[in-house]
């Protein structure tokens, strides 16, 4: 039994947490159909009325909310209620280079600060703590929102974002940094930077880390809790819910403990939309019952996960959820950052005038993830000097790095030379070897 | 006088230059010159040859990137000194050398260098009154 941020919500029995989700649905439901065009129209479509939806159980009624219906309604569209009682935007990058926004009230920003801090405290931490915000700040929503929740706690907090290795490094020792949030994939980079600079885990007092924005493994948190000397926890969370803290891990980590007195989980089948019974793998949906200015119902992440409500040692009660294990679409995490083949695809036409074929090649070496796009040369592309030919090549680097906001090696290869598959993954290969 | 050079794709992978030239093979062109410019990932082949149209289009049947670009090819004498007369003409005149190669010719005392320069006709202009520029004929010949 461990220490708990807001023990009435974690340790809740199962009747009081339904009590509290099916009073809080019955609300949102209300609130959006009065508030909200496009839930009001999905619902007459649907021949679901508010008074349908009484309890938890009557969730499965309401229709779902898709990435697509996000860029549909873009900017304001499924805000739920004035701007000006908007306090905040985030935004996170859409699968065709077109971003999703999201509002916050003010009230949105404490639940959010509070579903952080409780991820936090399962961390370990306490005021006394130096909190380490590595993850990047900006429209991205993990800087801020972890940001949030450690103020919050009364955490001294050392907002340093991504970046600057040497810095960073620097800092741990220097501040005395304690605790930390970043990518998986940095946290690795920045580990085998400090041990080229010849500094050891004594020299630094981090105790805990969390660790999440992209898919990581038992190995790697093995690896990372013996290079840095600290326990590694996993954190889960989405731009579109609220951004990290969605879920989190506690010292048992067996999976990561929803909030779920503010989004409800469900598990459908991807293929059919129904609902699959606890333990099933399918395709993880969230419904926000507490938040004002972007409540979304039933919105389908595209993550594969698996529900369970098996008593965890920890104490807590929250619904745990098993790390995701999957996308349903083509999208890529790569460094913590979303990469859609066909913002790859804006890139190069941009440059080369017509498409070029191409293959995405993602890997993992020296435990830091690597991008390599392969670009057919086109005869539009081709010419006799190396110099026009390096220029082309680096404008595509450019272009790439631009549009998903991560470097990429450009390989130039002749044409009609790369595989053709069938399907989804037609143009990439994730060499990423993810053990679970 | 320019004369035409086939420009080829090479990506650098084993075999891609034996097969590239077991299709001139295939097709009995014979190689007047040639040069490989290379970085880390590809090349580019460039090829003289005494048929260009027919090698031209036996390396895109075989599916190569391949390209026309003008040259111009220069006689020049072999013996010390006679690259660097060409290369002072063109100094002088300010045209830029993108790249080159040379090639003895089969008459005795000669030598032929390909350049690929920003401005063909001036180069042209200023090369002709003190060399002798060969054309597409007698390179094929």
């Amino acid at each position: 039994m461990g220490n708990y941020y807001d023990k009435a919500m974690e340790c809740a029995t199962l009747y009081e947490m339904e009590s509290l989700q099916s009073f809080r649905l019955s609300q949102t439901v209300r609130r959006v159909y009065e508030n909200v065009p496009f839930y009001r129209d999905r619902m007459i479509e649907q021949g679901v009325t508010p008074d349908d939806i009484k309890s938890v159980a009557d969730l499965h009624k309401l229709p779902f909310v898709m990435k697509q219906d996000l860029r549909d309604t873009y900017p304001y569209g499924l805000f739920a209620v004035p701007l000006e009682d908007v306090v905040r935007l985030h935004a996170s990058s859409g699968t065709t280079g077109k971003q999703i926004v999201v509002g916050y009230t003010r009230n949105d920003l404490e639940i959010w600060n509070d579903c952080a801090a409780r991820a936090l405290v399962a961390a370990g931490g306490t005021k006394a703590d130096f909190m380490h915000v590595s993850y990047g700040y900006g429209l991205f929503t993990g800087g801020l929102g972890v940001h949030g929740g450690a103020e919050k706690l009364g955490m001294t907090v050392i907002p340093v974002s991504t970046g600057n290795t040497a810095r960073q490094i620097n800092i741990f020792k220097d501040f005395g940094s304690t605790l930390i949030c970043w990518t998986p994939s940095y946290a690795m980079f920045i580990a085998e930077t400090m041990r080229d600079m010849g500094i050891t885990k004594d020299q630094i007092k981090l105790k805990a880390g969390l660790f999440g924005a992209e898919p990581w493994t038992q190995e790697m948190r093995v690896t990372l809790e013996e290079m840095l000397g600290l326990k590694a926890y996993d954190i889960y969370g989405l731009t579109e819910i609220i951004g990290p803290g969605v879920s989190f891990e506690c010292e048992e980590q067996t999976g990561m403990h929803i909030c779920e007195d503010h989004f409800i989980p469900e598990i459908i089948d991807p293929d059919t939309g129904k609902v699959l019974p606890l333990g099933e793998q399918g395709e993880l949906v969230f419904t926000c019952i507490s938040k004002e200015a972007f409540p979304l119902l039933r919105y389908r992440t595209r993550d594969i996960a698996v529900l369970s409500r098996e008593k965890c040692s920890c104490g807590r009660t929250l619904i745990k959820m098993l790390k995701p294990k999957g996308r349903t679409d083509d999208m890529l995490i790569i460094r913590g950052v979303n990469v859609f083949p066909s913002q790859i695809e804006t890139a190069l036409l941009s440059v080369a005038g017509s498409e070029p074929f191409y293959h995405i090649n993602v890997d993992r070496i020296n435990n830091n993830d690597t991008l390599e796009i392969e670009v057919e040369v086109s005869e539009a592309m081709f010419s006799d000097t190396i110099k026009s030919m390096e220029d082309i090549e680096n404008a595509i680097r450019v272009a790439v790095e631009s549009v998903i906001g991560i470097g990429a090696k450009i390989t130039m290869c002749e044409p009609k030379t790369l595989k053709r598959f069938e399907g989804k993954a037609a143009h990439v290969t994730d060499r990423r070897k993810l053990l679970d | 006088m320019l004369i035409k050079q086939l420009s080829v794709f090479v990506e650098n992978k084993k075999g891609r230059l034996s097969a590239i030239t077991d299709i001139l093979r295939q097709s009995a062109i014979d190689i007047r010159a040639l040069s490989v410019a290379d970085t880390k990932d590809f090349g580019i082949l460039r090829l003289i040859v005494n048929d260009v149209d027919k090698a031209y289009t036996a390396l895109k049947d075989g599916e190569c990137l391949v390209s026309l670009t003008d040259v111009i090819a220069v006689q020049i004498t072999d013996k010390p000194g006679g690259l660097a007369d060409a290369m002072d003409i063109l100094s002088s005149a300010d045209i830029s050398v993108e790249y080159m190669y040379a090639f003895i010719s089969k008459c005795d005392g000669l030598a032929s260098v390909i350049l690929r320069v920003d401005d063909n006709e001036k180069a042209q202009n200023v090369l002709s009154d003190r060399f002798k520029l060969l054309t597409q004929a007698e390179i094929s010949a």
